[in-house]
């Protein structure tokens, strides 16, 4: 049984899904990082699944969105955790619960 | 025909080995293939850090005026063996509130990546263990993965100078990773390929039958070669750039909570680095398996890859015992303000080579770049002290 | 395309993404995170895409899991207790899995195998970036030096400034 196009999209919804699981249902900021990071991974796999598995010959173009994806990924990543020293050294905490400030 | 014989007699061995599977399926018989690979590359180089490492205690010995290992074996050879049985019958400490899992990993993902990149290296003619079109790229991805090893090792022992020696390795790592990429990008640039066996066939050529058109007789050859060599040292964390393990400081750094086979494990890591820093620098300035002049072709490719790496390993070794080590914000400095700037200079250097047509211009335009970016930051860096007038004060 | 190195790759990403999100110390769910990361990457070598598979080693493994692992060194509160785990996230995630696969399953175009491919090399990537890409690749270049500088910015010390 060769896998299929569905297989790789049902391990890249279960990828998205756990990320997103990350995100809402831990308080730490870093956690909520890693689990964006995880999201954008399972968009690239996606797109990676989908240029493969589409009707040859056609250019890499699933090929280059990742690249640039990743690259972005990245760049979002250090500042987010740029951000999250920043906070953590103002109000002392990195729980997100406390950081309520604006709120009402 | 002999002499190809002798040339290729390990593809020749490996493909008489693999014949009882000549009729299995397709990837069994790749399987196959893989795995002798990987054998024949372990006891190659697990060997040959035996060897060096019996052979960097007499070299440093003798250049310190006094005999290295000499009583077990005839000449101390066989001080490997009595090492590895040292190692292996002590006690294996762990702290008792370190993270057994993280602690026991470390050392094993170490190992573990410094082997991997020992994978795409060309030592001889068909001789590449595996063949991977972004080659060079693979290498590097393993070697920054030996960063987060070395936090691992560091944190997971639970132990503030651990940590501190972590700190510094991966400081000292990640700024010395971009000049090593960028010194590796003219020569990327020049050929056209990421893959190391098209890089060693675009040096295959002689001029006139003696010179060989190795990249390291190019003036940005030249200069990427010597940057590329500094930083694979401070890659490999090795004097003068050993501040991780500095023994007289922070004890040894990331490895002080590791005894016995773990330590060793350490130890055979770095020189397995060395053994792929080296093996890389041949590759792609040195022209991998090709011999110097035309005339001596008959001798073996992996001969005289073995001959250019132990020339490399000897100059490490050479190097260690010449210099003292330097501070961590003077290597920091080095990398930031000197060699990244340099580095540049030689892909600017490598494009104009090309573009003025590879021949004697195109040399002497090249130099004139990289001579020119070497004086301007001569003088910009200028890190002599300004010492005050100096006095004389004497008894009355 | 083998199906046994599917199914180990997958399971391998997947125990170690559901590890990264869920385990309570946040230096082994950095750790997991790196390994899920090495489980993508080979995803991609399984697809074809074997750059991109080395590019995702040297930027997530090499860069951003040691950022990462740095930030938990630089917040650490020592305080044992543990946070508390939101269980309607839970429901949440669960629902919105439900749904993609459902569609995934819905639609019958996507059950079809791999068609043969040549081989796409880094030649042709480094073309492509080139020529029809280099626009994004000068803005990925820019966004990068922004983010770079700002995230200098938000860590530079502020007793300096007067």
């Amino acid at each position: 049984m060769t896998p299929t196009l569905q297989l790789f999209l049902v391990v890249s919804a279960t990828l998205f899904s756990i990320g997103l699981l990350a995100v809402l249902s831990r308080r730490h900021a870093i956690f909520i990082l890693i689990g964006i990071e995880l999201m954008l991974a399972a968009a690239n796999l996606n797109f990676i699944a989908f240029w493969r598995f589409g009707p040859q010959p056609q250019p890499p173009t699933g090929v280059m969105i990742a690249i640039f994806a990743i690259a972005i990924a990245a760049a979002e990543a250090a500042v987010g955790l740029a951000m999250v020293i920043a906070v953590y050294r103002h109000y002392r905490t990195t729980n997100v619960d406390q950081l309520d400030q604006l709120k009402g | 025909m002999s002499r190809d014989a002798i040339d290729q007699i390990f593809i020749y061995a490996k493909q008489w080995l693999l014949t009882p599977l000549a009729h299995a399926p397709d990837w069994l018989v790749q399987i196959g293939s893989s795995l002798i690979n990987i054998f024949a590359l372990l006891g190659v180089f697990l060997t040959l850090f035996a060897l060096i490492s019996v052979l960097e205690r007499k070299i440093l010995g003798r250049i310190q005026n006094r005999y290295g290992p000499n009583r077990v074996g005839p000449f101390g050879l066989l001080q490997p063996v009595a090492d590895g049985i040292k190692m292996l019958i002590k006690e294996d400490i762990v702290p008792a509130r370190a993270d057994k899992v993280v602690h026991f990993l470390a050392p094993i993902l170490i190992a573990a990546t410094a082997i991997l990149a020992l994978g795409v290296i060309p030592y001889g003619r068909n001789m590449t263990p595996f063949v991977i079109d972004g080659g060079i790229l693979f290498f590097f991805a393993v070697g920054s993965t030996t960063e987060l090893a070395v936090f691992m090792a560091g944190w997971g022992s639970n132990n503030k100078f651990s940590m501190l020696g972590a700190m510094r390795a991966i400081a000292q790592m990640f700024s010395y990773e971009i000049p090593l990429i960028i010194t590796v990008l003219p020569v990327v640039m020049i050929v056209g390929s990421l893959t190391p066996d098209k890089i060693v066939a675009a040096q295959s050529d002689y001029s006139l039958g003696v010179v060989p058109h190795w990249f390291v007789t190019t003036p940005w050859g030249a200069a990427a070669f010597i940057l590329f060599f500094i930083s694979g040292l401070v890659e490999s964390n090795r004097t003068p750039f050993d501040v991780p393990e500095g023994e007289s400081e922070i004890v040894a750094g990331h490895m002080t909570e590791y005894s016995g086979f773990k330590y060793a494990t350490f130890f055979m890591a770095e020189y397995i680095g060395m053994f792929a820093i080296s093996g890389l620098a041949v590759t792609l300035f040195l022209g991998g398996w090709h011999a110097p002049i035309r005339a001596l072709e008959f001798i073996p490719s992996y001969v005289w890859f073995l001959v250019k790496l132990s020339i490399l390993l000897f100059v490490y070794i050479w190097v260690r015992g010449t210099l003292p080590r330097t501070r961590i914000d003077q290597i920091m400095n080095f990398a930031w303000k000197f060699i990244l700037p340099m580095s540049f200079a030689c892909i600017i250097a490598a494009a104009v080579w090309h573009y003025a047509g590879r021949g004697l211009a195109g040399w002497l335009w090249s130099l004139g770049v990289i001579a020119a970016v070497y004086a301007a930051l001569s003088i910009l860096l200028d890190t002599r002290r300004k010492f005050a007038q100096r006095t004389y004060r004497f008894a009355e | 395309m083998n199906s046994a190195a599917f199914a180990v790759i997958s399971i391998l990403t997947l125990a170690a993404a559901l590890a990264a999100a869920t385990l309570q110390k946040l230096m082994h769910a950095a750790l997991t995170f790196a390994v899920a990361f090495v489980g993508i990457a080979a995803f991609f070598f399984l697809l074809g895409a074997e750059f991109v598979g080395l590019v995702l080693v040297f930027v997530y493994v090499g860069a951003v899991a040691v950022l990462v692992v740095f930030t938990i060194l630089l917040t650490r509160r020592d305080v044992k207790k543990s946070e508390r785990f939101n269980w309607g996230g839970v429901f949440v995630a669960a629902a919105v899995f439900g749904g993609l696969i459902w569609s995934i399953f819905k639609t019958s175009a996507l059950a079809v195998a791999a068609p043969q491919i040549d081989s796409l090399t880094v030649k042709r990537i480094g073309d492509l970036l080139m020529s029809n890409y280099v626009w994004p690749l000068q803005c990925v270049g820019l966004v990068l030096t922004a983010a770079l500088i700002g995230a200098l910015i938000l860590v530079m010390n502020d007793s300096e400034e007067v």
